[in-house]
């Protein structure tokens, strides 16, 4: 792709155990841009995040695979997080606060804030029946 | 690897996490607390965080829930050993609303927080 520094693509099964290995991953992809404890922990939150929601609301019972995509320019580095599950059928209501279809499964409904919150730039794609593709960017300091 | 140990503790259940509290481990949690608080004597759950740096909204969800447990019966959920990065995730939440930090495990549940309001003013 366009002339990256660093590029790498992760697919994994939708399973739970999968979070851990998301976030070791984009922390070593992190490293020789020596980010601050602050930011290393701000990209896994965000990572985390986006990934537990492609396996839960995602595919929920069903298998299916989640895509990790990660590349870096200078200081700034963009994650793609992508399912081809259930999809989102009003994106603006499930990026609203403690909004969450899932309560009965102690979801609390800040995971799209906490992406927010935790990067630079977030956009979320998505088709009901197709999947989401939830694009994040953050720039280190 | 196991996500916590628990050890009831009088009328505390102590649930030391050994692993990130993310959404894989909240359920194991939730289930191993729930079937504790139902068979145990036990009030009040104390997360005691202390050697884990990472918890997400999923970590919200399985404290929240504990807390909408134990409230029925008068009981209260404390943290400790909390470090820099999950204490942002409960500030940034709100949790501490909710949920008392102590500094200490063993000042868990002792003073209600009106008493201490009392001897600090
Ligand atoms: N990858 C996804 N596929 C389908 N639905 C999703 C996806 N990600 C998020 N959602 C929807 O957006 C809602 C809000 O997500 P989030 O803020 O992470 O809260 P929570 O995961 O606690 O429900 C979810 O409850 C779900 O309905
Ligand atoms: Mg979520």
């Amino acid at each position: 792709m366009e002339n990256f520094d660093n590029e790498m693509r992760l697919t994994f099964q939708a399973k739970s155990c999968n979070e851990a290995l998301a976030r070791m991953t984009v922390a070593a992809f992190l490293t020789p841009l020596n980010p601050t404890l602050e930011e290393l922990a701000d990209t896994k939150t965000a990572v985390s995040e986006a990934v537990t929601n492609a396996i839960i609301h995602g595919y929920g019972e069903t298998e299916g695979t989640v895509e990790l995509w990660c590349a870096r320019r200078g200081r700034e580095v963009w994650f793609h997080v992508k399912d081809t599950g259930n999809g989102i059928a009003d994106i603006k209501a499930a990026m609203e606060p403690m909004y969450t279809t899932k309560p009965e499964q102690e979801r609390s409904g800040m995971g799209f804030s906490f992406m927010e919150a935790f990067t630079d730039e977030l956009i979320v794609e998505s088709a009901v029946g197709e999947g989401t593709l939830v694009k994040m960017k953050k720039v280190m300091g | 690897m196991q996500a916590a140990e628990y050890e009831v503790k009088g009328e505390v259940l102590v649930i030391r996490l050994k692993a990130d509290l993310d959404h894989h481990t909240a359920l194991s949690v939730r289930e191993a607390a729930d079937s504790l608080l139902a068979r145990s004597h036990a009030k009040h759950i104390l997360f005691d965080f202390t050697g884990v740096d990472f918890m997400d909204s999923s970590g919200i969800g399985v404290i929240m829930g504990r807390y909408r447990q134990v409230i029925f019966h008068g009981g209260r959920v404390g943290v400790t050993g909390v470090g820099a990065n999950v204490d942002r995730i409960f500030r940034i939440s709100g949790l501490y609303k909710i949920v008392e930090n102590y500094q200490k495990a063993e000042e868990a549940f002792t003073c209600p927080a009106y008493e201490r309001l009392a001897t600090e003013n």
